[in-house]
């Protein structure tokens, strides 16, 4: 039998080692005191914001399907691990125990709402499926917003524990790195391939025999279940879980760090998230008052101007002249998609790095280029 | 092992008040090469589409080898032994050549293995991966695509990328495969090259082949028997030669001026 | 009667909500996007009003000035933001207008501060109808979105540009090749659906005259909702979504028993609807071609 050691290969496991280089510097910051506790609520903030961002990077960017209620699959999580914790601090004292059931209930209850939400994805595609996503984070935050003082806090919001914020945000990151694992290990897999497929052409995978159906649940569970388990680290890391929080701005935030971070890349998504992150809450600093808005306003026009450029038809020339991305690319995103992994190391030069967006929402666009081709062999009978 | 690897009966679909197809029997023995042929518009697509499952027929019966399948999904009748190609051609654009192969050998029990086996890496896992991989070589081979192996499906041109489409469909380890239009855009030399593989998938794989083609070199090439549609009705049915000159089909085709 | 004045509220609302969804359909069936910073420009017709009522005074003047502001940015959004990612996918042209919806919303919070402000509009009374008392605004809201109706209903049947706007939804290739100017055509929507934006943010003004930033993205969402309810991208189905919606809703803020979830309930019997016939009571269904 051979062994797994002929393939590997160090740059699939660059961001894991990045990451953990990472941690360990911030750790060891902060056991000497170097490292504040708004630095540590920091961390905390970009170590759940890369799992939102990773998880709905599987969903977008591999499956295909637009998701525009992540923060309500993460709510879910909050609330339910929030409570769970909440309940069992006082039985279990406030340790890794409960840290760890808080976390499977925020989760797996999370991934039943995927699963929920993704059998309208079966029969829906693109905008319509975009609009149950939306609404399902909806009904969410409506209902937790009315639920009882006594069960989630109703409005004002559920109180949580808190853990110990010198550790919470070594084991946020310890988090990210076990999700970053099971998404990566799973997209680079049979089963990764099946869900590239039904992206690329849904009808295709069916004709090839792939159970579309069971990749999307599948899909939509799993990537439910890291928003949930997004959600728990949030509820530790702020104490009080309030729905207003998860509302449709926030999964837009969350969509534009995956867009940000360049669809079907896993790395781009991790850099996209923190880099949002850490902006969000320094700008939030420099800009009191009215001017906070201000960090809106430039989110939405780089993502208005990333996107025109980005696929612009008339736009394609000049993004061919200025193609700055390859470099880019070349560091962060070739290892993301398991489909553009070789077997045999080549070249990289026409590996592209983003699926192209046409290809997510429309059902199929690839024109019928062969009508052009075909027009002089068109009337076959004719003279036969 | 029933006589007819796929029969259809009375096989009929009509979407609203539009009769797409009616009244189609179809019969295909074993390693049999049979010709659907028409003229544009004549319902050919829309009977492979019920042959796979993308519509269901509201009249009429599909048996694969004597089994009813109509109704079945998609993926269940491809796990049942059809595997297809399609006219405008749909790869996995974005997924290099091997891999679009590697899509086809999903289902093969050899490479089943789990959710659990992917995500947390245990050796079945790399197992499964390298044997799948050296299959799909070997398929890719036998198409002359295994120097394109790496390359984007996308990027491949247009000939390799419907050889890429039978070789994925071949993968699916089919009884009966549906090419639909293979030789649409290839030139007389590539059409020759296709008929020739075509003959070779089919001894190679023991395999049945029901096509759809407007090239009549490459029906009459290779074609043992036809069925010629209009209008989603049956004109005519036989070997290539006596289908062709029934007045019919010449009518059809050539209208009725002529 | 109870009753009666709940349903009378219901209608009016759905009015409202008909008239914004007119916008989504439209685009939707012309353009075929997802305009999600239509509910934008009902936010900036209802501060458009709120800055001419402070300055003049008269209702209608600032309604008629909202309607032209509106109009113009519903068109230089369209062309600037959407026109040059035409024939990109769908998903980038959604993304965008995500992109535009932040961007009006955050702009509007710069220039008008997060605080909400108080539109001082005329009060219209309330006058007796079948033994009950109806409040002036819900009259006045009802007259105004059943004559946008019929004027559009009118417009699109019996104009030649109205005409040209169903063959382009029809088919935009086959539109283009008989002569008509389909960038035109797109421009004209979305021009239209603004003036019915900036319309539905002064119906929404008369019954509560507070406004924030985020004004136009609940009845936005909504109207959506009711859109695509009544099958996106046809125009009598926005209208008979709009009214269905605004009544159920009307009806379930009622009972205190319901009311908090109402939006629960209304996106409830969208995902419902969605999944039954997806393309909602009157939408047509588009087949695949494989």
């Amino acid at each position: 039998m051979k062994r797994p050691a002929k393939n590997f290969q160090w740059k699939h496991f660059a961001n894991y080692i990045v990451i953990s280089v990472l941690l360990i510097f911030f750790a060891v910051s902060s056991m000497t005191g170097n490292l504040r506790s708004s630095g540590q609520y920091l961390l905390e903030k970009i170590g759940y914001s890369m799992i939102l961002a990773v998880s709905l990077s599987m969903l977008v960017g591999f499956l295909g399907e637009l998701s525009l209620g992540h923060a309500g699959f993460m709510c879910v999580g909050a609330y339910i691990g929030g409570k769970t914790a909440a309940l069992l601090v006082p039985a279990l004292g406030n340790g890794l125990p409960a840290f760890l059931i808080a976390m499977a209930a925020g989760g797996i209850s999370a991934a039943v709402c995927g699963v929920i939400v993704g059998l309208p994805a079966l029969r829906l595609k693109g905008d319509y499926l975009a609009i149950v996503t939306l609404a399902f984070g909806e009904i969410v935050r409506s209902l937790f917003l009315n639920s009882s003082p006594e069960s989630f806090g109703g409005s004002l919001g559920l109180t949580t524990p808190r853990y110990d914020r010198n550790s919470l945000f070594i084991i946020a990151f310890v988090v990210v790195l076990l999700t970053l694992a099971a998404i990566q290990n799973l997209l680079r897999s049979r089963h990764g391939r099946a869900i590239t497929a039904i992206r690329d052409s849904e009808i295709a995978a069916r004709a090839t025999g792939i159970n579309v159906t069971r990749y999307k649940l599948m899909v939509f569970a799993m990537s439910a279940f890291f928003a949930g388990i997004a959600g728990v680290l949030y509820s530790y890391a702020n104490q009080t879980v309030q729905s207003s929080k998860f509302g449709f701005n926030y999964s837009i935030e969350i969509l534009v760090m995956v867009v940000l971070g360049g669809m079907g890349s896993i790395n781009g998504s991790l850099i996209a998230a923190a880099l949002i992150t850490y902006l969000n809450v320094k700008l939030t600093k420099v800009l009191t008052g009215d001017l906070a808005v201000l960090q809106n306003l430039v989110y939405a026009v780089i993502l208005i101007v990333i996107v025109i450029y980005g696929n612009a038809p008339f736009l394609a020339p000049l993004r061919e002249k200025l193609d700055l991305g390859a470099l880019l690319r070349r560091l962060t995103r070739r290892n993301a998609d398991p489909a553009y992994r070789r077997d045999d190391e080549k070249s990289w030069a026409r590996v592209p790095t983003k699926i192209k967006m046409d290809e997510l929402l429309s059902i199929d666009t690839r024109p019928e280029d062969n009508r052009a081709v075909r027009l002089n062999g068109d009337k076959p009978g004719k003279g036969d | 092992m029933a006589e007819y690897v796929l029969e259809t009966r009375g096989l009929g679909i009509r979407f609203g008040g539009l009769k797409a197809a009616s009244d189609v029997n179809i019969r295909i023995r074993k390693n049999q090469i049979y010709g659907l042929i028409g003229p544009n518009g004549a319902g050919k697509t829309t009977i492979f589409n019920m042959v796979t499952g993308v519509y269901t027929p509201t009249e009429g019966e599909i048996l694969l080898d004597g089994v009813r399948i109509n109704g079945l999904p998609q993926e269940k009748i491809n796990h049942m032994g059809i595997a297809r190609t399609f006219q405008n051609i749909r790869l996995f654009n974005n997924m290099t050549v091997v891999r679009n192969v590697m899509v086809g050998l999903h289902n093969d029990p050899r490479y089943r293995s789990g959710f659990f086996t992917s995500v947390f890496r245990l050796p079945k896992h790399f197992r499964v991966e390298e044997e799948m991989r050296s299959e799909a070589k070997k398929l890719l081979e036998l198409f002359g695509l295994l120097e394109v192996r790496n390359e984007l499906a996308s990027n491949l041109p247009y000939g390799k990328q419907r050889k890429l489409e039978i070789a994925r469909a071949l993968a699916t380890k089919p009884r009966l495969l549906l090419l639909d239009e293979p030789a649409a855009g290839m030139n007389p030399q590539e059409t020759e090259e296709l008929m020739d593989t075509i003959r070779k998938v089919r001894d190679k794989f023991d395999m049945t082949v029901l096509l759809i083609e407007h090239d009549m070199s490459l029906v009459s090439g290779i074609c043992d028997s036809v069925t010629v549609l209009n209008f989603g009705t049956m004109l005519a049915q036989g070997d290539v030669e006596t289908a062709l000159s029934d007045p019919e089909v010449i009518r059809a085709y050539l209208g009725d001026d002529n | 009667m109870e009753m009666i004045s709940t349903f009378l509220n219901g209608l009016s609302l759905g009015g409202v909500y008909a008239m914004i969804a007119l916008g989504y359909t439209m685009v939707y069936g012309i353009a075929k996007m997802l305009n999600f910073a239509h509910g934008d420009i009902i936010m900036v017709g209802g501060y458009t009003i709120l800055v001419f009522m402070n300055a003049a005074g008269n209702p209608i003047l600032a309604t008629a000035l909202a309607v032209v502001f509106c109009v113009a940015l519903g068109a230089a959004v369209e062309r600037l933001a959407y026109k040059p990612l035409r024939g990109a996918s769908p998903l980038a042209v959604l993304i965008t207008a995500i992109g535009v919806s932040y961007l009006l919303q955050s702009l509007a919070q710069i220039l008008f501060g997060s605080a909400a402000k108080m539109v001082s509009l005329p009060n219209l009374g309330a006058f007796p109808f079948a033994g009950i008392r109806v409040q002036g605004y819900t009259l006045l809201t009802l007259a105004l979105s059943v004559a946008v109706m019929a004027a559009l209903t009118a417009f699109i049947k019996f104009t030649k540009v109205g005409k040209a706007m169903l063959a382009v939804s029809e088919d935009r290739g086959a539109a283009q090749l008989m002569g008509i100017n389909v960038n035109a055509i797109i421009t004209l929507t979305f021009v239209i659906g603004s003036a019915l934006a900036a319309i539905a943010g002064l119906c929404i003004l008369m019954k509560a005259p507070s406004i924030s930033s985020t004004f136009g993205s609940m009845p936005g969402i909504k109207a959506f909702t009711a859109a695509v309810i009544g099958g996106i991208g046809s125009i009598p189905g926005a209208m008979l979504g709009g009214i269905l919606l605004g009544v159920v809703e009307s009806f379930c803020n009622k009972v205190s028993a319901i009311a908090p979830y109402t939006d629960a309930i209304e996106f409830g019997i969208l995902i419902v609807i969605l999944l039954i016939r997806p393309t909602g009571f009157l939408g047509k269904k588009r087949r695949e071609k494989v």
